[in-house]
């Protein structure tokens, strides 16, 4: 059976277009057939993410409206055969994404694909509400910060409610948290919310935490997700978080300061 | 204190102090997000027509909704004036 899953988090700029591409690139390195959709309708970004830019003829709404079939819009990744990204219209019309026809092209795509993977825009409004109509898991991706931890807590009130399976009253959608922009020396200097902390109020499930790292810049500026750049932190960390979403058993990284041990000895050059 | 400890006693309380607010606030959200959408107005109605017999302020009466499987609950509760009692 096919999963949809979104990402997820109400606030923006917090990392969901960098774990969508990741996580989508991860699924397909593990051999699974994944589509990334683009739910941010106005403002595509994954297509420069994915590094496929310049290869977008047709979009998602092109293919909700029948302009051109999926086959066509489906643009296939150069790095995995078995990833493709649908990309975001660029379009100003905010009524271009109808309920009815995302759930056709979503059950087109089942058809055919393992995981499809939903890049939500930010907001709770409709391109939001859409991403996450249809989805059977949710990546909430949160930052170590007050507001975003709000509106993930948000985003979670909204999941359980406006969703279709808890409309249908099926098996409530699977809720993964994802903390990103993690810094364990600000957290070790009680500057910035721990995992703990955020845990405590979310009541999540932990998919996992991904540093802050310098890597995810690299890794958009060439147009490769940064899950393939496997020497970085941030890519281990989304490996082992596509590793742990798939069943396997991986203790997290990334949580403590191993740095300080070092520096408490040496010094910091800086 | 030196100053130094200024400063970190004060870091170490930035995060804790977000994660207490945040509690806080959360809490607030949740439970108010699956109240009627009446209930403000109510508290606002009840409010004018006591004030009409009581002298109260604007916090001495609290509508709170709550929801279980078998039944939903409005409490209302009215804190009135402490009775002034004359000197002898
Ligand atoms: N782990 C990270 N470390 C450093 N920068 C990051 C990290 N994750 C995301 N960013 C940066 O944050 C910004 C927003 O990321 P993006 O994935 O576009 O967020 P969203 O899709 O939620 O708006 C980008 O500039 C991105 O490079
Ligand atoms: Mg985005």
């Amino acid at each position: 059976m096919a999963r949809i899953i979104v990402v997820t988090s109400g606030k923006g700029g917090v990392g969901k277009t960098t774990t969508s591409a990741a996580i989508a690139m991860g699924l397909a390195k593990k051999g699974h057939k994944t589509a990334v959709i683009d739910f941010d309708v106005g403002l595509r970004n994954l297509d420069l993410i994915m590094g496929c830019e310049r290869r977008v003829v047709y979009d998602f709404v092109n293919v909700i409206n029948g302009e051109a079939t999926l086959n066509q819009a489906l643009i296939r990744d150069k790095n995995c055969n078995l990833l493709y990204i649908l990309p975001a219209s660029q379009t100003r019309d905010k009524d271009a994404l109808s309920q009815e026809g995302v759930g056709r092209i979503l059950d087109e795509l089942k058809k055919d694909f393992k995981y499809i993977v939903c890049d939500s825009p930010a907001g709770i409004e409709k391109g939001a509400h859409l991403a996450m109509y249809f989805a059977d898991d949710a990546f909430v991706v949160t930052n170590p910060e007050v507001s975003s931890v709000r509106d993930s807590d948000r985003m979670l009130g909204i999941l359980a409610s406006k969703s279709y399976r808890a409309e249908q009253n099926l098996e409530p959608i699977k809720e993964y948290l994802l903390l990103t922009r993690y810094s364990p020396e600000r957290v070790k200097l009680g500057e910035m919310l721990s995992v703990e902390d955020v845990q405590d109020i979310l009541s999540l499930h932990l998919l996992g935490v991904i540093p802050e790292s310098k890597s995810v810049l690299n890794a958009s500026n060439s147009g490769t997700p940064v899950i393939l750049d496997e020497v970085s932190d941030a890519g281990q960390a989304y490996g082992d978080i596509v590793a742990r979403y798939l069943g396997e058993n991986r203790p997290h990284r990334f949580i403590d300061d191993k740095k300080g041990f070092f520096r408490k000895f040496f010094g910091s050059k800086q | 204190m030196s100053l130094l400890d200024y400063f970190k006693s004060s870091k170490v309380s930035s995060a804790s102090l977000a994660k207490e607010r945040l509690q806080i606030l959360v809490a607030h959200e949740r439970s108010s997000l699956n109240q009627p959408s009446y209930l403000p107005q109510l508290q606002k109605e009840l409010l004018e027509v006591i004030q009409k017999y009581v002298n109260v302020g604007q916090d001495a009466i609290s509508v709170s909704f709550e929801q279980d499987e078998n039944q939903e609950t409005l409490e209302l509760n009215i804190t009135l004036p402490e009775l002034i009692t004359k000197k002898p």
